[in-house]
């Protein structure tokens, strides 16, 4: 049999199975909530509800010094968009505010501030609640920087030279110079709805149709186990794509990142993730032949670890040496920093070129391994 | 009442055996928790010990090379390139090779021998501005150390103002002493509100929700029998993540397990009150999963354990009021790291409660509107 004789029928046959497929999903309402409904209440609530942004913290400052440097130092505060002080006169009344979680830190202006502070040698105290490490450890530089930046005016008013010092650091955050938490969110966002639409649905759908028994009923088509693994993958490859450009468009449009790569490094970046999660779904669901089974580990073994294990929060270079080295098998790293660059950085290719082949020897694994697994067999 | 309370204990019994029978259901509901535990305890930390860092000294002094010693000798940062050109920077922060780059100017030695005030340029990779943030602060203390050390060489006087920072319930700023209280809380959620979800669907499904109506239970009892084994599965969930955090990352526990497990009681009745309510909406397995997955998604993330609540937007935070998950990290945090007391803890006693009642209240008449 030639290879032009087979493709025709070869062709029908593929895209008779993905006009069913496309029916099917688009009037199962489980497509609809895992591919729709969830997508979208995960943008707003990234949009909307995270961020890491330290902004308006509440503070409460002792003045047990009501001297005109210590009531300078706290309009100092007062005018700063980080912080909203609050000015207490006594520290049992701080511990309280403390106590009650009303404020996030306590700073406290000791009764000799003036004085010590024209012999030059002054101290403030400052506590922060430590219930939440990273924002407190946050909190502790921008008070170091507010009560430095204020000294160091009043030596300038003053005329002395004096200042924090002797060295001091300019630093530049690049790629982000707004300081603004979207600009990483949005692309961890983007795993976390393609992991759930590759992964999670199609783990659920075809998990469900070995369950019901309408596999096997293919099975007797002539359709054969390849063309059937296209015919499903294809529509959601398509909803996964119509994921992603929903996605970039909110986070242009809606929370403001820039993109400055280009979109075809994206696009077809994310198209390879797509196809590594559509493999995990593929295989967990053929194997196991189970909804509950299948959804359940597809939710710990790709939409926890897009999560937790991919250096879209947490830093993966900080982890033991154990965990790291699960990172490395899980496609989420890989994607995670290829849209990182692609966005916040441009179209840099010693970070995407890598990246990229380790997605591209994914989707080659994985694709054989499900076929392997869905060939057709009852048993 | 008596016959009452023999009916709900033989209904817990069976369906304690109903989930407990089948050695891949015990294990898929002890396991996955510690597992989780163990895998996020170590991985969601916000703290940093490794940062690699590239330096452009352009001074080449005994200052510059004092300087960096502090970078080298903190434990923290970790070398990976001296660089000779500005270009070199570009290439290793694209490049993802370095989180920081130090660029030490030439006049660095004069300026700071003259008895005057030097800079140091530090760029940091903002494709994660949170980690970036984070490591410059820690370069920030590593340069306070070289200026103390500087003044005190050179017989300079102190800052005009000093800060002494402390921090209260967690000395050394861990996160990790925050996340794994949180993650009582979270991980039990999940899988409490999708098993008591489960189980009135899965006998839906198999149509054994019949049977059981036909059984002389009422009502009222078969929504205890279904609630009391996902309440206690849930608690032993919940004591799992305890020993992980107590034996392995030997967290301290300031509080008493007695206002712990109170509250850990109220919260677990108020997911299950949750799951309840979807089993009572859902009509197949898949529905029930769905429907709790798409509840414990906005739960978990507007808990406040990955991001602060008083950043959300207001409206958001109002949502934040009915999220059980709220609650429970809150008391999880304050009990183990405060030692908090229940009087302090009432604000997020009641509206668990509130909740708890509320969700009970509304699936028992869905129950009732259905059944008949």
């Amino acid at each position: 049999m030639s290879v032009r004789e087979s493709w025709q029928p070869k062709r029908r046959r593929i895209l008779a199975m993905v006009k069913k497929e496309s029916r099917q999903m688009i009037r199962d309402p489980a497509t609809i909530a895992v591919g729709v409904v969830l997508p979208v209440i995960l943008i707003l609530l990234f949009g909307f509800g995270l961020s890491l942004d330290v902004r308006n913290v509440p503070l409460a400052v002792v003045l047990e010094d009501t001297s005109a440097p210590a009531q300078d130092l706290l309009s100092a505060f007062a005018l700063s968009p980080y912080f909203r002080p609050q000015a207490v006169y006594s520290s049992q009344a701080a511990d309280r505010l403390m106590i009650d979680g009303s404020v996030d830190g306590v700073l406290t202006i000791p009764a000799d501030f003036a004085r010590r502070f024209s012999a030059g040698n002054a101290r403030v105290q400052l506590v922060v609640h430590g219930s939440d490490a990273n924002r407190a450890r946050i909190i502790e530089s921008y008070v170091e920087g507010a009560v430095g930046a204020w000294s160091a005016r009043q030596a300038a008013e003053a005329g002395t030279a004096a200042g924090s010092g002797p060295v001091s650091i300019q630093s530049r955050l690049w790629f982000n110079s707004a300081n603004d938490s979207h600009y990483f969110l949005v692309p961890g966002l983007i795993v976390l709805v393609m992991t759930l639409i590759g992964a999670f649905l199609t783990a659920m759908v075809v998990a469900r149709e070995w369950e019901r028994g309408t596999f096997e009923a293919l099975f007797v088509t002539p359709v054969r186990s390849g063309e059937i693994l296209l015919g499903k993958t294809i529509p959601y490859f398509a909803l996964g794509v119509l994921g992603l450009l929903l996605c970039v468009a909110a986070g242009r449009f809606l929370f403001h990142v820039p993109l400055v790569g280009s979109l075809a490094v994206l696009v077809g970046g994310s198209m390879l993730y797509v196809m590594v999660a559509l493999g995990v779904g593929l295989l967990i669901s053929s194997y196991f032949r189970n909804q509950l089974v299948a959804s359940q580990l597809t939710m710990l073994a790709t939409f926890m670890p897009a999560l937790m294990l991919s250096g879209f929060l947490f830093d993966l270079r900080s982890m033991p040496a154990p965990i790291r080295a699960i990172t490395w098998l899980l496609p989420a790293r890989y994607y995670v920093a290829l849209l990182q660059t692609t966005f916040l950085a441009g179209d840099i290719w010693p970070v995407i070129l890598p990246n990229a082949a380790a997605l591209a020897v994914m989707v080659a694994l994985l694709g054989y391994a499900s076929r392997a697994v869905t060939h057709k067999r009852l048993d | 009442m008596l016959e009452s309370l023999l009916r709900i204990i033989a209904l817990t019994r069976k369906e304690l055996l109903a989930v407990l029978k089948d050695r891949r259901a015990r294990n898929s509901l002890l396991l996955p928790p510690i597992l989780q535990c163990l895998l996020f305890g170590y991985a969601a930390s916000y703290d940093l010990n490794h940062i690699p860092y590239a330096v452009l000294d352009r001074s080449h002094s005994v200052a510059s090379q004092q300087l960096l010693a502090g970078f080298d000798g903190s434990g923290l940062f970790e070398r990976v390139g001296n660089l000779r050109t500005q270009r070199q920077v570009a290439n290793y922060i694209n490049n993802r090779r370095a989180l920081l780059a130090i660029e030490i100017p030439v006049d660095f030695a004069r300026r700071l021998g003259a008895g005057g005030r030097a800079d140091v340029q530090i760029i940091a990779d903002g494709r994660n501005s949170n980690t970036a943030g984070t490591a410059l602060g820690y370069a920030q203390s590593v340069v306070n150390g070289f200026n103390s050390a500087w003044r005190a060489d050179h017989g300079l006087p102190p800052p005009p103002v000093t800060v002494e920072a402390r921090a209260w319930y967690n000395p050394n700023l861990a996160t990790r002493w925050n996340m794994i209280p949180g993650l009582i809380g979270t991980l039990t959620m999940i899988q409490t509100l999708m098993l008591t979800a489960m189980s009135v669907a899965r006998e839906r499904e198999q149509g054994t929700f019949d049977q059981l109506l036909v059984t002389p239970f009422r009502p009222a009892e078969i929504m205890a029998g279904k609630a009391l084994p996902s309440m206690l599965i849930g608690i032993v969930q919940a004591t799992g993540v305890l020993l992980v955090a107590q034996l392995w990352f030997r967290i301290p526990f300031e509080g008493s397990f007695l206002t712990l497990y109170a509250g850990l009681a109220l919260f677990v009745l108020a997911a299950v009150g949750i799951g309840l309510a979807v089993s009572a909406l859902c009509q197949t397995m898949q529905q029930a999963m769905l429907f709790s997955f798409v509840l414990i998604m906005p739960f978990a993330l507007l808990s406040g354990l990955t991001t602060p609540i008083s950043n959300m937007p207001l409206s958001l935070q109002y949502f934040t009021l009915v999220n059980p998950l709220r609650y429970a990290i809150d008391i999880a945090q304050r009990v183990y790291l405060e030692g908090a007391g229940p009087g302090v803890l009432l604000p997020d006693l009641w509206p668990l409660a509130a909740i708890a009642a509320a969700t009970l209240a509304a699936a028992s008449w869905l129950f009732k509107h259905r059944l008949q």
